[in-house]
């Protein structure tokens, strides 16, 4: 499971000072369940997920994933994370099963465990015919599918997905989905960031609002909708983050 | 620190590595073929000129001497010039290159010499073409040799010995042994090249290494993986030397080969040559010199590459790096600049001047010792501080 307790990041900028990226945020996720952190583009979405990531240090604070906390065993959590995002690239120089048994390597495995466990995600999401193509070779759709073996390889027991389906064509992205649910039925524990509604509402069991760094709201989508009295989850958000910022209400 | 996880890395970095034309460009073909063409090449075509240059027979015109028979006949049977009409505009044609060379011949040059007088005779040519230069040398010689003759006559005349013409005759002998006398050479280029291009070989890699992974955004990918962040840097530090030393390997290599066959080509004198024994004991301790050199060089440019976003910026960080390398590197060929004990603590110039002692045939264990042992406190600051750069998030994620 997850628990992030008041975790926070601050930033140090030479021309705008200390910007809070993240300001005390506090939740948890259960094996077996998806956790939504719903916001817009700068709300501290990623910067929360690298925190449970370990790639970023939390300013203080602290989070436990899978029994081991963030600060003090770093290297511990990235074993039971798999974290999947736009930002995290191909190797483009490697082929697709070279890239998947190197990160298979680094998580400890080896020889012939190796090999199958591989082979098995491979034929789950059907990279056998393109394995030994090189990645920079590979269309947008094919690159994601090798991304997820990527995280898969060493069978982790908490997957983290940050915005998994930006840039994507509907396709890819339903691909990307249908994966992010079948890792809940496999027992991981999920966290998702989004900023589109329709993804959050169909996926996540439990959906925490987050704006400037805080999470402001948070429940299943059921309370939300009961909370802010509207089926829209759209309209929750809005009402949720300080309400009419459309440009044309402003003239 | 996990050796396993390191090595991990570090294969997986060289397959990456070789697949990438730019460092294959950097490690293999330049050292392979640029270098040796660029050394080899040009001192094979500056031969090839001079060669030909002396094999031309000089137009030389003389200016004079219509009452000198005597020259003159000396002058028309001489096989090595061609004699040109005269005519005012001398120096006009030599500059114009229309002739090599002048001479002019005083009046009565003939009766002069018979009388025992001194005569002056001047040789007119340009100092900037080697092909006049080589004519003025001729034209020299030849009335050298007349001077030559006429003193030997006048001594038989006064039966004297040709020895009076010479006292005293000074030999010099080398006693520089052969490996020295290469080293003198050899020694003089060779510790600049294995430097420039042990930095030459590492920059691509450990700009690809660092600023590229950021700019593909694979930095991120490698970052939530579960090796450490010393582990990572150790194993991309490792690729990075090995391209480094690769480079500086295969050029020495390739170098020496193409020297033995020029000087094959040009058949110069075994002496000019490294002898098998000393050119394996002399590179086996330049290497060895080199080696913490180029952690050092390793080291410095991941850190520095790793504040770039992308590659292009890298180059733009690292360009600078050159020239603080090149310069002490060629600070060694300077007359005067030896080893002391200033010099062996200013690294890179340190180095390249043990390395041209080694390669000259002495051996100075003091200095080596201590440039060794300083060169390898320089590569531990620059390898921590590119371990502490890679545990600055702000620095690895800089975007």
């Amino acid at each position: 499971m997850i628990e992030a307790r008041e975790l926070t990041k601050v930033f140090s900028d030479k021309k705008r000072g200390e910007i809070k990226a993240v300001n005390a945020i506090t939740f948890h996720c259960e094996p077996g369940e998806i956790y939504g952190l719903l916001g817009a583009n700068g709300a501290g979405k990623t910067t929360t997920l690298r925190m449970l990531a370990t790639i970023l240090r939390p300013t203080s604070g602290t989070a436990i994933v899978a029994g081991y906390d963030v600060l003090s065993d770093a290297q511990n959590v990235r074993r039971k994370v798999g974290f999947l995002s736009t930002a995290t690239a191909l190797y483009g120089r490697l082929t697709a099963r070279e890239m998947v048994e190197y990160f298979g390597r680094l998580n400890g495995m080896d020889g012939e465990s190796l090999r199958h466990a591989v082979d098995e995600i491979f034929s789950i999401l059907k990279i056998d015919e393109f394995s030994g193509r090189r990645c920079d070779k590979l269309s947008t759709g094919m690159k994601q599918k090798v991304s997820i073996a990527r995280t898969l390889v060493h069978d982790p027991p908490v997957m983290i997905f940050d915005e998994p389906t930006a840039g994507l064509d509907v396709m890819t992205a339903r691909t990307v989905l249908e994966f992010v649910h079948t890792c809940r039925s496999r027992g991981k524990t999920v966290i998702f960031s989004t900023h589109i509604m329709s993804e959050a509402a169909k996926l996540c069991d439990r959906i925490g609002i987050i704006h400037d760094g805080s999470i402001l709201a948070e429940g299943t989508l059921k309370e939300l909708q009961r909370r802010y009295d509207t089926a829209d989850l759209e309209e929750i958000f809005v009402q949720v983050v300080g309400g009419e910022q459309c440009l044309f209400t402003t003239q | 620190m996990s050796f396993h996880n390191a090595m991990i890395v570090y294969r997986k970095e060289l397959m990456d590595s070789l697949r990438d034309r730019r460092t294959i460009k950097s490690m293999i073909l330049v050292p392979i073929f640029i270098f040796p063409l660029v050394t080899i090449g040009m001192s094979y075509l500056s031969y090839r000129f001079i060669g030909q240059a002396r094999r031309e027979i000089p137009h030389i015109m003389v200016i004079g001497g219509e009452d000198s028979p005597n020259l003159m006949a000396k002058l028309q049977q001489f096989k090595e010039i061609d004699i040109v009409p005269t005519n005012v505009n001398y120096t006009a044609q030599i500059l114009n290159k229309k002739i090599r060379a002048a001479v002019r011949v005083p009046q009565n040059f003939d009766a002069l010499l018979q009388r025992g007088d001194q005569v002056h005779v001047s040789i007119y040519y340009s100092k900037e073409e080697i092909t006049s230069q080589f004519a003025a040398d001729t034209i020299a010689k030849f009335f050298n040799d007349i001077r030559d003759e006429s003193a030997r006559n006048a001594l038989v005349v006064r039966n004297l010995p040709a020895s009076v013409l010479e006292p005293i005759v000074v030999g010099k002998e080398n006693v520089t042994p052969p490996e020295a006398e290469v080293g003198s050479v050899v020694a003089r280029l060779l510790p600049y090249f294995i430097i420039v291009l042990c930095l030459n070989g590492a920059t691509t890699p450990a700009m690809d290494l660092t600023a590229g992974e950021k700019e593909r955004g694979t930095m991120e990918t490698i970052l939530c993986s579960p090796v450490s962040r010393t582990d990572l840097v150790f194993g991309k530090f490792l690729l990075v030397l090995t391209t480094s030393l690769t480079t500086a390997f295969l050029a020495i290599t390739s170098m020496s080969l193409c020297s033995m066959y020029a000087q094959k080509l040009i058949g110069a004198g075994a002496a000019s040559s490294l002898p098998p024994t000393v050119a394996f004991r002399a590179i086996a301790a330049v290497f060895a010199m080199v080696l913490p050199l180029s952690v050092f060089f390793s080291g410095a440019l991941l850190a520095l590459a790793l504040f770039a976003k992308t590659f292009r910026e890298a180059q733009s960080y690292v360009a600078p790096l050159m020239l603080l390398v090149v310069l002490p590197a060629a600070t060694s060929f300077l007359p005067g600049v030896e080893l002391n004990f200033k010099t062996i603590f200013i690294p890179i110039l340190n180095t390249s001047l043990v390395n041209k002692e080694i390669l000259a045939g002495t051996y100075h264990w003091g200095f080596i010792g201590l440039i060794f042992v300083s060169s390898c406190v320089y590569a531990t600051v620059a390898m921590s501080y590119a371990v502490r750069l890679f545990n600055n998030e702000k620095v690895l994620l800089r975007a």
